[in-house]
């Protein structure tokens, strides 16, 4: 083989990363590379230092080591079977690409993952020397991210959280005979069993109340995954089914869930089209439902039809709109977990409801200033001078919240 | 009138030394004109400001303190003279910042947000550039030529500094400039883009990534421009991608969508080729336990895998004389992979050491070998299997009691009892007698021990224990005395 210039490794290995969706940088503990003479800091929210046309934000040098791979998951882009150029940088050349580019502030750290060579063990290892020659002979203090070979050995799992900051596991698809289908290689129980003992790492790392040793450290920003959606026939319900089971067990900081994208010599066993973007959209909507809101599976799910969520309007005024008994909300009176379930209205703005109204009644134009819009939600609330009358059981109710169609989903 | 002349331009401490001083004096806003060194009319006549008072006139809250000291980097010049409003009006209504919806606060809360987020953008969008050095020896030497919107290079200078103690730094700004050599940040009067390099080699790596990461197939041009609005690009090297990078995304997509599956590489086909020459599945017919624990990892015989982290298989010696059987692995049997490690499983460890059962002779395992729970947030709530799945699970436990070949069987709990007796059973009327089964062994049944850890009522808890430990101590009994047991 030729040897490729690094410039082309380096196109043709963050071409193969840009299907893993997280670049989130935020969530670990702060760090300063102040008195040091190192490099690096981290400052609890992530930075977003660039976009792309694609609306996603670049935080982080996110590439492979390699795109080599011996696994021939149908998904995938880096297939054993595919077709697509291959490369493979040596870790000190990502080692110096981290350090240049953060040096000019072009990223918060590192998201480094990998095609599978030689074996799991061997490749995990490769990843993990990464992060350590990074935090030890350069004194970084940016933000890490690796991803987990599931059946790699626990001892270099447990070394990986020692440099990184977040560490994450794919679970691919939302079931377990979809993963087997799709990735005859990968064994569902054996990626659930990584994250399982990534959070046995995890509580052992957090500090107990009353112990005063101070608990090893291990990746201080926690364990996310990633669920591909529209490459197999799950339903939205089975997807939000997966991703709630995921976060009960395991300690996860998030779910990514994204959307199968055409990928270059795609396997004839994937479907021609890929699903409209709305669709991941109106997933993470429901997600966010599910952890902050209050909401179960089965509600957001109720609010759409056939255990898909509804793409036109958003789950919460989905489900709104199928409950309209539990409406109109009284903003001067309801409680706090109600207010979260008005459409329209988001965290924020229920705590500024809730800090005005001690002192004196909240009119439409109170809320209108301090929740931003009230286009939506003034159907289904009172206040002191307001009542939607009989407009939240009118039929129209659905056509007039209805957003009009986009430019992206022209794209979709 | 009274005229207060500014000369910085986000001096906090200068705008509160004159707040104070016409705070004592009692000067209403109205009274007041307040000029900026970026004021539309800098020759406006008016009254001297008063003294200073010699001591502290008001107290006001760190929230105050933290959105005046915000708002007054906005580039508004109205914005001295809303912070002193506000400070007067919280004379009279120490309450105001809570109200969010008055007039005063939208705009303080908004003129805070706008500089909190420029800042923001400021530690994103800076973008250094190398000083090309002689002496490489040298601390490397970086410079950066941004235009914030409001005057924000003073508070979000530190950032840097924590960020690049390792390096030298400067970042000018049109209007002041900030340096970082190691020991200490110094500000300095502001600059043109021409003091700084006007190239990098690294850039051309980074265009690279920027190119590269992007996704053709979704587009969202829109969402890029609301995060990275169009005023930071000309500062931005990979910017002057974004416009060929749009107009060939269509074009991408499809090359990437008609680019049909090709024949797979050689190296792929040698592969598969090998892994075809390996041994086949195992089949039903285990042999050792360890066959029929690999063969579990596959199980699809009821829905539970699919949500349980793993199955959890018996564990213990494979010659054991007795074989307990609880109902399901817990959420914390699920997460370690092995039976009886969690709560439960200690009350059992406790309750077996006081019948005089060696723990380390026995073998443990379920009835259902998947753990059954509903999610509530971060927790997994237990459930108790149904039928359907204590049938499809029993396979499993069979093959465990054939390989294994115990004396004695201890079911604990009702969930075990089905499983090994075919039927639903009640404890009440089953436990304190030996049940004897076809293939010769001895069943008992007693409780679970995870009921001992749900009763409420410490006396009742206490009692139900001491009749759990008697149902553990006739089992040691059987096994010291197999006569005993036989004739039951």
């Amino acid at each position: 083989m030729a040897t490729l210039t690094l410039d082309r490794k380096l196109a043709i290995l963050s071409d193969a990363a840009k299907y893993d969706a997280s670049c989130a940088s935020s969530g670990t503990k702060k760090r300063s590379s102040a008195g040091t003479g190192g490099i690096g800091s981290t400052e609890g929210s992530g930075i977003c230092h660039a976009y792309a046309p694609d609306g996603r934000c670049i935080s982080l040098l996110k590439i492979l080591l390699t795109n080599f791979c011996v696994y021939d998951c149908v998904y995938c882009v880096n297939r054993s079977s595919s077709n697509v150029p291959r490369a493979r940088f040596s870790v000190e050349e990502v080692v110096k690409l981290t350090l240049d580019f953060y040096k000019r502030n072009y990223i918060e750290g590192l998201f480094l993952s990998s095609g599978i060579i030689r074996s799991p063990d061997y490749t995990m290892e490769e990843m993990v020397r990464v992060a350590k020659s990074l935090r030890t002979e350069h004194k970084f203090f940016g933000y890490i991210h690796l991803k987990v070979i599931p059946n790699a050995d626990p001892d270099l799992l447990a070394e990986a959280g020692r440099w990184a900051d977040r560490l994450s596991t794919n679970i691919e698809m939302p079931t377990d005979v979809g993963l087997e289908h799709f990735a005859p290689e990968k064994r569902p129980a054996e990626i659930r069993t990584a994250m399982a003992r990534i959070r046995g790492r995890l509580d052992e790392a957090r500090p107990e109340g009353k112990s005063r040793s101070k608990p090893k450290a291990f990746a201080p920003a926690g364990q996310s995954t990633q669920m591909i959606v529209g490459a197999d026939a799950a339903d939205d319900a089975a997807i939000l089914n997966r991703a709630a089971g995921l976060y009960s067990g395991y300690s996860l900081k998030r779910v990514y869930y994204s959307a199968f994208s055409p990928i270059p010599d795609a396997s004839s066993r994937l479907p021609l089209k890929p699903p409209p973007l709305m669709r991941e959209h109106r997933l993470y909507q429901a997600d966010w439902l599910l952890r902050f809101y209050g909401f179960s599976v089965p509600e957001i799910v109720a609010g759409g039809e056939g255990g898909q969520l509804d793409l036109a309007i958003d789950p919460k005024l989905a489900w709104a709109l199928k409950n309209r008994g539990d409406f109109p909300v009284d903003v001067n009176r309801a409680s706090r977990e109600t207010l979260l379930r008005v459409p329209g209205l988001g965290k924020t703005g229920v705590d500024r409801i809730l800090s005005t109204r001690r002192h004196h009644r909240l009119r439409l134009d109170d809320i209108a200033r301090l929740a931003g819009s009230i286009e939506t939600m003034r159907a289904f609330i009172v206040c002191a001078d307001w009542t939607p009358g009989g407009v939240i059981d009118s039929p129209h109710l659905r056509a007039r919240l209805t957003p009009r169609p986009q430019q992206m989903e022209l794209f979709g | 009138m009274i005229a207060i002349r500014l000369d910085g331009y986000a001096d906090f401490a200068e705008w509160r030394g004159h707040a104070r001083a016409l705070l004592a004096h009692g000067i209403e806003p109205s009274d007041v004109a307040w000029i900026g060194p970026d004021a539309f009319e800098q020759l406006l006549a008016g009254d001297a400001p008063p003294p200073a008072p010699a001591e502290a006139v008001t107290r006001v809250s760190p929230d105050f303190l933290e959105k005046a000291e915000a708002a007054l980097c906005h580039r508004d010049p109205e914005r001295f003279a809303l912070c002193y409003r506000i400070l007067w009006r919280l004379k009279g209504d120490r309450n105001l910042l809570e109200v969010a919806s008055d007039p005063d606060i939208v705009r303080l809360r908004q003129m805070a947000s706008a500089v909190r987020r420029d800042a923001h953008k400021m530690t994103a969008f800076v973008r250094f550039r190398k000083v090309e050095i002689a002496d490489e020896a040298e601390r490397e030497r970086f410079a950066a030529w941004f235009e914030p919107d409001h005057y924000v290079l003073e508070r979000t200078a530190p950032f840097f500094m924590r960020r690049f103690d390792g390096m030298d730094w400067a970042i000018v700004t049109p209007y002041a400039s900030a340096v970082w050599n190691g020991q200490a940040l110094a500000f300095g009067p502001g600059g043109r883009k021409g003091d700084v390099p006007s190239e990098d080699a690294v850039e051309a790596a980074w265009t690279t990534y920027f190119a590269s990461i992007f996704n053709p197939a979704r587009l969202k041009v829109a969402m890029m421009k609301s995060e990275m609005p169009v005023k930071y690009w000309r500062n931005l090297p990979e910017a002057r991608l974004i416009d060929p990078l749009i107009r060939g995304a269509r074009e991408a997509e499809m090359a990437m969508i008609e680019r049909a599956a090709s024949q797979p590489p050689a190296r792929h086909l040698r592969q598969a080729g090998r892994e075809a020459d390996s041994p086949a599945n195992a089949t039903d017919d285990f042999a050792t336990l360890s066959e029929a624990h690999d063969a579990l990892a596959s199980c699809r015989r009821c829905p539970l895998y699919e949500q349980a982290t793993q199955p959890v298989f018996g564990e213990g010696p494979a010659d054991a004389e007795i074989v307990f059987v609880g109902e399901q692995p817990g959420d914390q049997e699920d997460l370690a992979g092995r039976p009886f490690v969690g709560p439960a499983g200690q009350v059992f460890d406790g309750a077996l050491a006081e019948a005089g059962i060696d723990r380390s002779r026995v073998y443990v395992t379920n009835a259902v070998k998947h753990f059954k729970f509903v999610p509530r947030g971060k927790r997994r709530l237990h459930q108790k299997p149904d039928g359907s799945e204590i049938a499809a699970c029993n396979v499993w436990l069979s093959h465990e009691l054939r390989l294994v070949r115990p004396r004695i069987i201890v079911a604990l709990g009702a969930t075990a009892a089905q499983s090994l007796m075919g039927r639903s059973a009640t404890i009440s009327k089953l436990r304190g007698a030996p049940i004897a089964r076809e293939d010769g062994s001895v069943l008992f049944v007693t409780n679970h021990p995870s009921y001992l850890l749900r009763i409420p009522d410490r006396a009742l808890a206490a009692s139900e224990r001491e009749k759990f430990i008697a149902d553990l101590a006739l089992v040691a009994q059987a096994i010291a005395g197999p006569a005993a047991a036989a004739d039951a």
